[in-house]
């Protein structure tokens, strides 16, 4: 199955090279903001096809139509919640690199500093009871 | 005593964390579209241009809608497989013909049989995003209601044909 | 014929592997010394059953022996010498059989330089290697044989992936193994302290060479591969937190923090089973590594393609080593003696907070790497855990670190007075602001609160670094004669510090003001940007020994002087009919200058990516000079013979347990 798999993927980028449209068309913006908006919004969209590559690095068709649909909706003013919120509904979770606060992700995201927290806690305690202790177990 | 089983512990956690990773495909992606109505959509018809279909068109029967395009290998893989489906069972197939030309498509029905009601033609992809199509062919499985109920990523054999995809179109049948 | 007896060498390496772990082990239990003396020649012997049986798969590419089911899979023969050469380790068999070269060849070092260690405790050392051969020599002779046959025999073979054929992928894997692998030493020597029951300070004092060694390695085999992947992939990125590149970065971070701790033990025979449970660590995640690579678990740009079995074959040998140590440390470590005492302001301290966040650093990686996992695992759905979220939960992460690395240098060992550690430090992070602030505020028109810290951060390090030898040498007369007497490892701690305060310097900067356009050119376009001009000059046809390519030219002008023209080639290679882009950069001190051509575009012009990237080479730099500092800690003379000599009756005197 997984081979099956990776054949599929394999075919979509070797036979979508239609000489019309190419996978690599750059976008033009006038404002600035949108500008900046694009390039940061299309480095944090996973691309399905090349699943190692961010939208902004892959040449799949997909990833070259995803692009145009977000030029298009930071065009017609959209917010940048509006677009992941469109993809999130089509795709799933999974398109998105920065993984929404969610229940299921309170854990990734509060999880490190809680590790911090504990760490330093657990060493402070250990080198006053270590300060004081006049046993020498470890 | 039991500090010094801690690292062990949290390693036979990973462990097991890594056993299950190994029987799962990391590649699939799991549609959020299911249990939801089938987004909208109107198109050309792929044979009849000057007509549409509109995904209203396919409701009221379970149905099965099968993305597919005459530069996808793998879909020749499936399409004998729909053919025989729909010839034995009287399903209700409809094609979405995904980002092609629209004379490759017709021919490649010509040559290998053409299963569906109607093929919609979806030139640019557009409901193809709609409806999360990230690999061709994916089939989607619709309840009498419009509801997905059902995505298959890939070509369909004759093994999950039979024992994932028929049973759960007999049970939606019996549905309301 | 030849790959055959490829084949039967790798046998023969597995039955010394076995000598080399059984009769050393029992004879160190035991004290017998026959058994403990079998240790050192059949190391030496492994090590010559898998270089042979790696020189007959070198051999059988460069001779284009497609018989062999890996070269076809992987050669050509149109593909240059040097990149069949290469191509032996461009795929998981070949790979796998570096792995164990490399494992070998660190085993041997240990039998030649070790002669001040005591019998008893070598045997285990070599035992242990030995133990992870045999797992390796195992998996790849049950599921991984890189001489299988191919039948019929192909004419030609599929080729080396495209990405693959270049100078940095020669180098890159065998430089990383020699970390990865080289922290099997300090496992080694962890393991053998605790199947001796005894933690002293000696253990600690002989791993340390070996542990900054294989540090060393990682070090460079990790900014390699960042370096690679930045002029190889086209696209300006250094670092993406990709899985298998987490994997490579968890035992560095281990990696670091272990040879601190080391320190630690051996100075104050302090943290002896925290230094232990560091080595095992860094060594089950060197493992770690290779299983996410070569199982499928996760998919990556690295991964090589795999079946299930392998999967399950590795995951085996993680549960035997690390699960087997860890349930050795648990029996062990109760009945360790620990050493001097130290208050709560003190080196020993910091020492133990770098610890602390180093492993925090590596659970925060783990956490991300992992997380996508669990959440499927537990049928939460499915999530992508990608660089936005490493970016912004491991910057946070490091600002106590560096605050606690400019403070532990300037510490006293056991006690130290905060009046007076505060009179020196505020000094030193007055002027680290001030200057900082300055030169963010010249030089940057934006971002400037990021590059500020970034800069204040490295100038911080720096400074106390640099005042911590300062404090050495400011109450003698003779200057110069004072710094000369300082030992070599304290200027190795000066020049890695130093090292990494460049290194963050780099990353600061780079991630804050590069600037990335991406626009379509024909012949005679211009375009300008940061005070520079491209004039796209000509786009030609060329061709290379195994692929077809248009090149762009593309002068740059600033201040109306030409500096540099920029070439760069959109490559087909026949063979696998695989596009590829070679980027065109000047490379500069203070900025690199980048192009990459991209896809044909209608009315004869190209997509063309184009950066500038301020101090993107002080990454590189910086983990360079890391290294150079671990270089000059394991020169230092302590390990030299003739220093030892004495305590080498000593301990031969304690030859048994």
């Amino acid at each position: 199955m997984k081979t099956l798999y990776q054949s599929i993927v394999f075919v979509l980028i070797i036979f979508t090279t239609h000489k019309s449209f190419s996978n690599d068309e750059p976008v033009y913006f006038t404002d600035k903001n949108q500008e900046q908006r694009y390039y940061s919004l299309i480095e944090e969209v996973r691309c399905l096809v090349c699943q190692n590559q961010s939208l902004a690095d892959s040449n799949a068709p997909l990833a070259q139509d995803l692009r145009n649909e977000i030029f298009k909706m930071i065009k017609s003013e959209k917010s940048n919640n509006q677009i992941t919120e469109f993809l999130v509904e089509r795709y799933g979770d999974f398109v998105l690199y920065r993984p929404p606060l969610k229940d299921n992700t309170w854990l990734l995201w509060f999880g490190p500093f809680l590790f911090l927290i504990i760490a330093i806690t657990t060493a402070i305690i250990f080198i006053k009871k270590q300060s004081q202790n006049n046993t020498i177990d470890n | 005593m039991i500090r010094y089983l801690f690292p062990l512990t949290i390693f036979i956690g990973l462990t097991v964390l890594f056993i299950y990773g190994l029987q799962n495909d990391p590649r699939y992606v799991p549609s959020p579209l299911i249990n939801k109505i089938a987004p909208k959509f109107t198109l050309p018809n792929l044979h009849n241009p000057e007509s549409s279909i509109s995904v209203d068109d396919i409701k009221g029967t379970v149905s099965l809608i099968n993305v597919w395009a005459s530069w996808c290998v793998a879909c020749r893989l499936e399409h004998p497989i729909l053919n025989e489906a729909v010839k034995k069972y009287h399903l209700s197939l409809y094609g979405l013909n995904y980002k092609d030309k629209r004379t490759n498509a017709l021919i490649w029905l010509e040559n290998l049989g053409n299963p569906y009601i109607e093929s919609a033609y979806d030139e640019y992809g557009n409901v193809g995003i709609d409806y999360g199509v990230y690999g061709v062919p994916e089939t989607f499985l619709l309840d009498k209601k419009g509801v997905i109920r059902y995505k298959h990523i890939g070509p369909i054999d004759k093994r999950q044909f039979n024992d994932i995809i028929m049973p759960l179109i007999k049970e939606l049948e019996q549905e309301n | 014929m030849i790959a055959e007896l490829g084949h039967f060498s790798l046998v023969l390496a597995l039955a010394m592997a076995i000598i080399q772990s059984t009769f050393p082990i029992m004879g160190a239990a035991m004290g017998n010394l026959t058994y403990m003396s079998l240790a050192r020649p059949a190391a030496r012997l492994q090590f010559l059953f898998v270089s042979i049986s790696f020189g007959i798969l070198v051999y059988s590419f460069l001779i284009n022996d497609f018989s062999i089911s890996y070269v076809a899979n992987n050669s050509n023969t149109l593909l240059p010498w040097i990149y069949r050469f290469s191509a032996v380790w461009g795929a998981h068999e070949g790979s796998l059989l570096l792995w164990i070269l490399i494992l070998s060849i660190w085993t041997i070092a240990v039998t030649y330089f070790s002669h001040r260690l005591p019998e008893y405790f070598l045997s285990r050392v070599i035992g242990v290697m030995g133990l992870v051969s045999i797992g390796f020599l195992l998996f790849m002779l049950f599921t991984s044989n890189p001489f299988e046959r191919i039948f019929p025999i192909p004419l030609d073979g599929a080729d080396l992936n495209p990405l693959l054929q270049d100078p940095g992928l020669i180098i890159h894997p065998p430089i990383l193994y020699m970390g990865y692998v080289g922290f099997s030493v300090a496992f080694g020597f962890a393991i053998a302290a605790l199947l001796g029951g005894n933690l002293d300070t000696t253990w600690a004092r002989w791993s340390r060479p070996w542990t900054l060694l294989a540090w060393i390695f990682l070090t460079i085999g990790i900014a390699l591969g960042s370096w690679w992947a930045y002029y190889e992939l086209g696209w300006g990125g250094w670092w993406f937190w990709d899985p298998v590149e987490n994997a490579s970065f968890m035992p560095w971070l281990i990696g670091t923090a272990l040879i601190h701790s080391l320190a630690a033990t051996d100075k104050r025979e302090i943290f002896k089973n925290w230094t232990i449970l560091l080595a095992i660590c860094a060594f089950a995640l060197s493992l770690l590594g290779t299983f996410l690579v070569r199982s499928g678990v996760i998919t990556s740009v690295h991964a090589f393609a795999t079946d299930p079995t392998r999967g399950i074959f590795i995951l085996a040998l993680l549960a035997i080593f690390v699960g087997g140590s860890l349930v050795l440390y648990a029996f062990r470590a109760p009945s360790t003696k620990s050493g001097g005492k130290f208050k709560l302001l003190s080196r020993e301290t910091f020492l133990l907070f770098n610890s602390i966040l180093f492993l925090v650093a590596m659970l925060t990686v783990l956490l991300g790497t992992i997380y996508p996992l669990i959440i499927e695992a537990l049928n939460l759905g499915k999530l992508s855990v990608g660089a936005p979220y490493f970016n912004a939960v491991f910057v946070p992460i490091m600002a106590p670190l560096i605050i606690f690395l400019g403070l532990g240098v300037l510490t006293k060992w056991k006690q130290d007075d905060f009046s007076l550690l505060l009179k020196q430090l505020r000094n030193l992070l007055i002027a680290s602001l001030f200057i900082g602030i300055s030169i963010g505020l010249i030089f940057f028109e934006n971002n400037q609160l990021k590059s500020i810290a970034g800069i204040v951060a490295a100038l911080w390090i720096s400074t106390t670094s640099l005042y911590s030898l300062f404090v050495k040498i400011k109450n003698k007369k003779n200057k110069l004669a004072a710094m000369r007497i300082i030992s070599r490892s304290f200027y190795g701690m000066l020049v890695a510090h130093i090292g990494f305060a460049v290194c963050i310097v780099g990353i600061t900067i780079t991630s804050q003001h590069s600037v990335d356009i991406h626009q379509r050119m024909k012949i005679g376009d211009v375009i300008e940007f940061s005070n520079y001009q491209f004039h796209l000059k000509d786009l030609k046809a060329v061709s290379g020994p195994n692929y077809e390519a248009t090149e762009a030219i593309v002068d740059v002008i600033k201040n109306e002087s030409l500096i540099t023209t920029l070439r760069s080639q959109k490559r087909t290679y026949t063979v696998r009919n695989m596009p590829m882009t070679e980027a065109g950069i000047d490379a500069g001190f203070t900025r690199d200058i980048y192009m990459a051509l991209g896809e044909p575009l209608d009315n004869e012009s190209w997509s063309v990516r184009l950066y500038h990237k301020p101090f993107v080479r002080w990454i590189w730099l910086g983990a360079i000079l890391m290294a150079i500092g671990g270089l000059l800690a394991v020169l230092d003379k302590r390990y030299r013979l003739r220093i030892l000599k004495k305590k080498i009756i000593t301990i031969n005197n304690e030859a048994i347990p």
